[in-house]
């Protein structure tokens, strides 16, 4: 029995008279939408997913896309994803496997979360003309000083701090390897990251030798496969990640398709050419809490306890107690990342179901790790959907000290989230290895571009906290008293601690 | 706005409250006749060794039973009265200003409770987040807390503050904005011996909060001065710093200044920003805390909050108005105002 065509996605017109017959569409278009047959260019428009280079590089405003020119019968519980999904299984007997985050249609917390400003009874603080400080330590710190007094009289300190990572901006770029994205994205952001004075991650992926002179401000990332961990990585690194889960697919480990392993790649990673790169669900040297810290002690043993390391889990329904765990050892930050969190390749059904949100994540594990006296032993870092300064403010008046973007930096380097990133077609020249696409990427202007993104934000975060009267970012830190919610039903608010708009 | 004066005279020599009320009064410009109220240090020298507590009861009947039992179960009340006062016109007697004398027993001196104060402690944040009707607004040794709603001389005359003599005083004149009418509200906030008046508004107060919430304290008095008390005592009873290292803490140099100062100087600042960062107190602000060798004033880190400091001899002053120190010592001799976050500090003289 035939399942027949589905309908395509995208309807992709030219407007002949505008058309110049330049060929830039085709030129641009790694999916092979378009075609020139004789003196015509001619449209595919089922191979299109939305990419929007071809609109993006058409000199002439001359093409036209359409989402969903055809649509299924409209049904409220049989929609057209879950009707194509069934065809699609039926067909393959597959899993489905999908890029970028969550792409369901449920309600965003920070939506829904209000900040505050002052009026009146407390003075704005002008961040053009007064002080404002964003500056953000990462890692532990004592939970009170102990000084002693020297001989001559003078206070000193006793107590040793332990390495912290210094941010003149409470965003970094988390981690997104080299093999799911290009080096010259990487190139991009690490530059960006090292004049801004901040960090981004290096994935699961190696360190490029062409990062090296930015591994200062780089996070080495010890994932499940231990794709390109030696010592000289963990060496290179400002700070080691283990990575236990990521919010794109909580419980499993993470997909590389063989068709982003080209040369490159392979050395960097340590696998062979063209081979998928599958990293286990656990760690097969962490069943439990105690291997956990277990392996955080060699890392720091390996590192000369010179190194903050961090853990990353997916926020998952028991977080918080499982953050309180991680806080416990010695790990110096614990990064949760919520269910919106990006990826490149993740199975459909766990990109979409599987996770909470990041914003009810940030709440439980501040609570919970202040209900058991932690707080100050480990720093909090949220990642997953965090899409503007308005989210990050809210993210850190709910605990968080930091947190890390992801797909916001990408779209600052031109991606428009059509979600095929596994494809290694990328047209941008980011989630691809293609050389001819790659080049398409210029990391000196991917570096300008993300700085600038980051910069704007930054800016954005301080007239924030001004208008709030509030100069320095530790008292925006946990400051759920400046956040209302808005629509948002008893028991949420109960587990955000927020009162409702008005209240 | 807030009308706030600290004094306090080196020597221990005491002094009657009527100045204090007077210098007060002359700054009812920062206040709107809803709320005033005085802390003074060394009136109760025959109790001295018990913990005076002052408390607000909506009536003597079920509260009081309640906080008597309490009470009674942890310790022992050598004396028990009824807080004297004249009725003012313009006073609303809402709630019976009680005063106990109370010794924590021993007994209970154990784990996280390893001291008298620890105990007391614990019962004043009991009895004000559980017993409805009942509030414990003054809880330190040979020292109490008086405030109500109304304006500064009402409130001393409703109180008969001239009654009083003491080393420390702090007054304060309210102009509310969280908690008109509530007297709890009313400032000094008092837990122990440390008793705090606030001009200005705490931005961070959340994050203030839910430190110290962490830690045992709990906010519930709907003002955010209260949570200053309760740093103090966190950071200077608990975790033993220095008057000058909480002002650090509360207040701290601005990272700019901390990356030019020698590197030990440097050094010990990032760590205590670090380590209390979320005790840091953002907003406006002027406070003066009184304390059992002193008192400590500061401002917040831009200044923000007008902050005065005269001195005279062994007398120190901190006011928001000059003017109002020259009415509790026309001979005043230094008058200056502090640098924002600078710590003002008077001890007594052993």
């Amino acid at each position: 029995m035939t399942l027949g065509s589905v309908p395509s996605k995208f309807k992709v017109s030219i407007d002949r008279d505008q058309c110049m017959d330049c060929g830039r569409c085709i030129e641009n278009c790694s999916y092979g939408v378009y075609r020139r047959e004789g003196d015509k260019i001619l449209i595919e428009s089922r191979k299109c997913t939305g990419c929007l280079r071809c609109v993006a590089m058409c000199p002439r405003d001359a093409i036209t896309l359409t989402e969903k020119p055809i649509d299924y019968r409209s049904h409220p519980l049989w929609t057209r994803e879950v009707r194509e999904d069934i065809i699609k299984q039926a067909r393959s007997g597959k899993i489905i496997l999908s890029g970028m985050g969550n792409a369901r249609d449920l309600p965003v917390v920070y939506d829904r979360l209000l900040l505050d400003a002052c009026q009146v009874t407390n003075p704005s603080i002008d961040p053009l003309r007064e002080p404002m400080e964003l500056r953000t330590y990462i890692g532990k710190k004592p939970s009170k000083l102990n000084f002693r007094k020297t001989e001559s009289g003078d206070v000193e300190l006793e107590t040793k701090l332990a390495p912290n990572l210094k941010l003149n901006t409470p965003i970094m770029i988390g981690h997104m390897s080299f093999g799911a994205i290009s080096l010259n994205a990487q190139l991009s952001m690490a530059k960006a990251v090292t004049e801004l004075g901040t960090y981004m991650g290096t994935g699961e992926g190696g360190l490029h030798r062409d990062l090296y002179p930015y591994q200062d401000h780089m996070v080495v990332q010890v994932a499940s496969g231990r794709f390109g961990v030696n010592i000289d990585y963990l060496e290179r690194g400002a700070a080691i990640e283990i990575k236990i889960g990521q919010g794109a697919k909580p419980g499993i480990g993470g997909h590389l398709p063989g068709e982003k392993v080209n040369e490159e790649v392979s050395r960097t990673r340590m696998i062979p050419v063209g081979s998928d790169a599958i990293s286990p669900a656990p760690h097969h040297d962490i069943y439990s809490i105690e291997d956990l810290v277990q392996l955080i002690r060699s890392l720091k043993e390996a590192t000369e306890w010179k190194k903050p390391v961090f853990v990353k889990i997916a926020a998952v329904h028991n977080v918080a107690p499982i953050a309180a765990g991680i806080a416990r050892s010695s790990a110096d930050a614990v990064v949760i990342d919520g269910f919106r969190g990006g990826t490149g390749a993740a199975p459909k059904v766990f990109r979409d179901n599987v996770g909470i949100p990041i914003e009810v994540a940030i709440a439980s594990v501040d609570q919970k790790l202040r209900e058991q006296g932690v707080r100050n032993e480990i720093s909090i870092i949220a990642s997953g959907g965090i899409r503007s300064s308005a989210d990050l403010a809210k993210s850190i008046a709910l605990g968080a000290d930091a947190v890390n973007i992801g797909t916001a930096a990408l779209v600052a380097l031109g991606c428009r989230v059509c979600g095929n990133c596994y494809r290694n077609l990328c047209p941008w020249g980011i989630a691809t290895q293609r050389p001819e696409l790659v080049s398409r990427l210029d990391p000196e202007r991917g570096a300008v571009q993300v700085s600038n993104l980051i910069k704007g934000w930054t800016y954005e975060l301080s007239e924030l906290m001004g208008a709030a009267g509030i100069n320095s970012i530790e008292s925006l830190r946990g400051n759920r008293d400046r956040l209302r919610g808005y629509m948002l039903d008893e028991e949420m608010l109960k587990i955000l601690d927020v009162l409702p708009a008005g209240a | 706005m807030c009308g706030i004066i600290g004094f306090i005279d080196r020597t221990k020599s005491r002094m009657d409250g009527s100045s204090i009320k007077a210098a007060l009064s002359l700054m009812n410009e920062r206040g709107s006749g809803d709320g005033a109220g005085y802390a003074a240090y060394g009136i109760y020298p025959e109790y001295a060794d018990y913990y005076a507590l002052h408390v607000f009861f909506d009536d003597l009947g079920e509260p009081k039973k309640k906080v008597d039992e309490l009470l009674q179960q942890s310790g022992e009340i050598v004396h028990q009265e009824e807080i004297p006062t004249t009725p003012q016109p313009g006073i609303k007697k809402v709630h019976i200003p009680w005063r106990y004398f109370f010794k924590p027993s021993e007994d209970l001196m154990s784990g996280k409770m390893a001291s008298e104060k620890d105990v007391v402690t614990y019962l004043v944040m009991e009895v004000n987040s559980n017993v409805k009707g009942a509030t414990i607004f003054s809880s330190g040794k040979n020292m109490g807390v008086f405030k109500a709603s109304g304006w500064p001389e009402d409130v001393a005359n409703f109180y008969r503050i001239e009654d009083y003599k003491g080393y420390i005083w702090l007054g304060h004149n309210r102009y509310p904005t969280n908690s008109p009418g509530w007297w709890g509200g009313a400032h000094p906030f008092n837990l122990l011996n440390w008793s705090v008046v606030h001009n200005g508004e705490i931005t961070s107060y959340g994050t203030n909060q839910r430190y110290v919430e962490g830690y045992g304290y709990k906010c519930s008095l709907f003002t955010d001065t209260e949570v200053v008390a309760y740093l103090f005592d966190l950071l200077g009873r608990q975790h033993g710093l220095s008057y000058e290292m909480v002002v650090k803490a509360l207040a701290p140099p601005f990272w700019d200044d901390i990356d030019r100062m020698p590197a030990k100087e440097a050094e010990l600042n990032k760590a205590v920003r670090l380590t209390y960062g979320s005790a840091l107190m953002n907003g406006p602000f002027a406070i003066v805390v009184g304390t059992e060798n002193g008192i400590v004033g500061f401002t917040d880190r831009i200044k923000l909050r007008p902050l005065v400091v005269g001195e005279n001899g062994n007398r120190l002053y901190i006011s928001s108005e000059e003017s109002a120190i020259r009415v509790l010592d026309p001979e005043v001799k230094k008058v200056y105002t502090p640098r924002a976050g600078e710590p003002i500090i008077g001890r007594f003289i052993e």
